[in-house]
């Protein structure tokens, strides 16, 4: 799929798959149309060109990137969750947060809040569950335990996962499949494949190399707006790379 | 202010002492027939502004509804310019949805923020409706009635009008709750939910200038605001879910026209900020109780 803003060409021929119970996850720089992608596949905004395949059936859990609860709400966890659906008690026993059941939504620390919407997107039995940044404001001890968390769930609720994340070094270190984006997927694969990949460690080297977990963005990949041609992404050896 | 002071006054003393005496005396029965409708009317009105009321509080569109209620004097300068041709709720009704749609429109991609296009759509059509309303020489018109309101001037076929929105307004918040709900609370996952946002945002537009539109004639264009929001912002203290808030913002807000009446009539002063003067307290009142306790 293509997206323009105006002239300036957000996605550049886009286009990748997602398997069941796959956990996928998209990395690149800020204002690399990670969000963007997202809110296409979603249905927030819609592709220029292009489409995004839905499988028949399919039931999407979306956990967004900012939520912030009205505090001129009163809304309790349990009927903030009731809105959506029901809750089983495996759920919310697996997801630690009975105790939070009766408390104001909008009284939540952002750990207690992030599992509260997390279980929200499982309440229809998604097979899809999509997370936009799920990991902005957490230490690294909380990523790996989210990351953990979402595998345990994935098998076994059987659910595909894919997230947008800002810090490699545990996206590297737990997820299945990585695309990288920059307007266009630079590069596609396995963490060990990407990680190898020359436009991948032009663009994240030196945080991948100094084992920085939150990503700090040093733009050393920049190119022309409406180029034709990308041309540190056209030597990769290994599988899923879309190129026009 | 003095002006409309003494209209209701000149209009009304006599009545207002006989009911005062009444009132105190507790013989409700022989309460006058235009302080009943009065009073049912804006009942009926605080009933409808409290769910309205609330969601307006929740979506932060307070000044939204503001700028709404001000550009109905433009439609009260439109009906008065076609001599009556083009009916005055009919076009207040008309200048508020148009007002809606220009700012939906253009609040999404400029370089002000919203309140700057709020503030000049609202005091831009309200400059606009005085200034048409004061060049229309054929007929007399006291705009503080249009600014103000006059409760005690009201009719039955405007009771009539206000209980049939009032069935309209609950009736479609009721069926649509959960989708405004979650529309509210957030609008991207309400959207990948399946739930058509934008129609539920138009939904709520339609019902406040709905709203707005009938309930100038009874507090004026610059008061009715308040009693979106306050009798809202009070029951907020009060309530532990969505629907209660709904709910006790309904019956705060007939509490306070109703203590507002009374005061009116009591103190000789004009009903409509009299009215708001009580919800205004009775949010202080609300806020002050639920400190000492929490």
């Amino acid at each position: 799929m293509c997206k323009f803003y105006g002239a300036r060409e957000v996605l550049h021929e886009v286009s990748f798959a997602i398997r069941p119970r796959e956990i996928v996850t998209i990395v690149g720089p800020n204002g690399a149309g990670k969000t963007t992608l997202l809110k296409c596949l979603l249905g927030l905004d819609s592709a220029d060109y292009g489409e995004v395949l839905r499988a028949p059936a399919l039931r999407i859990g979306y956990v967004p990137q900012q939520f912030k609860p009205q505090p001129s709400m009163p809304l309790s966890v349990e009927s903030f969750l009731k809105l959506y659906g029901v809750a089983s008690a495996e759920l919310i026993a697996k997801l630690s947060v009975g105790h939070l059941l009766p408390q104001q939504l909008s009284s939540l620390s952002g750990g207690e809040l992030r599992r509260v919407l997390l279980l929200r997107a499982l309440l229809n039995a998604p097979n899809l569950l999509v997370l936009d940044e799920p990991t902005a404001g957490v230490d690294v001890g909380g990523q790996g335990e989210l990351y953990r968390l979402l595998k345990k769930l994935s098998e076994e609720l059987d659910f595909a996962v894919l997230m947008v994340s800002h810090d490699l070094y545990v996206v590297m270190a737990s997820t299945e499949r990585v695309i990288c984006l920059n307007h266009h997927v630079c590069c596609e694969g396995t963490p060990q494949h990407v990680g190898g990949d020359a436009s991948f460690r032009a663009m994240f080297g030196d945080e991948l190399a100094n084992q920085v977990a939150l990503y700090h963005h040093h733009h050393t990949h920049t190119h022309g707006l409406g180029d034709e041609e990308y041309p540190h992404a056209h030597h990769h050896p290994h599988e899923g790379h879309h190129h026009g | 202010m003095k002006n409309i002071r003494t209209r209701i006054t000149i209009r009304t003393r006599a009545t207002i002492m006989d009911s005062l005496f009444a009132l105190q005396s507790g013989l409700s029965a022989s309460m006058d027939e235009f302080l009943l409708r009065a009073l049912i009317g804006s009942c009926i009105l605080a009933v409808m502004l409290g769910p309205l009321g609330a969601f307006v509080v929740w979506r932060h569109m307070a000044y939204f509804g503001d700028t709404i209620a001000h550009s109905a004097l433009l439609g009260v300068a439109l009906s008065l310019l076609t001599a009556g041709a083009l009916p005055m709720t009919l076009a207040m009704f008309f200048v508020a949805i148009t007002v809606a749609f220009i700012l939906s429109r253009y609040t999404r991609d400029t370089r002000f923020h919203a309140d700057t296009l709020l503030g000049i759509l609202a005091h831009g059509t309200l400059a606009l409706g005085v200034v048409l309303v004061a060049l229309n020489k054929d007929v007399q018109v006291d705009v503080n009635a249009y600014l103000f309101g006059d409760v005690l001037a009201i009719t039955w076929d405007d009771v009539g009008v206000l209980g049939a929105l009032a069935v309209l307004v609950l009736g479609t918040l009721n069926l649509q709750w959960r989708r405004l709900l979650m529309a509210t609370i957030d609008p991207a996952i309400a959207q990948v939910e399946g739930i058509p946002v934008a129609r539920q945002q138009l939904i709520l537009t339609l019902l406040l200038a709905a709203v707005i539109a009938v309930a100038i004639k009874l507090t004026g264009v610059l008061l009715i605001t308040a009693l979106l929001i306050m009798p809202a912002a009070a029951a907020r203290y009060l309530a532990k879910t969505p629907v209660q808030m709904a709910a006790f913002a309904s019956v705060v807000g007939m509490v306070s026209v109703s203590l507002g009446l009374y005061g009116s009539l009591r103190l000789d002063a004009p009903t409509g900020p009299m009215m708001v003067v009580a919800a205004a307290c009775v949010f202080v009142l609300c806020a002050l109780l639920t400190r000492r306790t929490a």
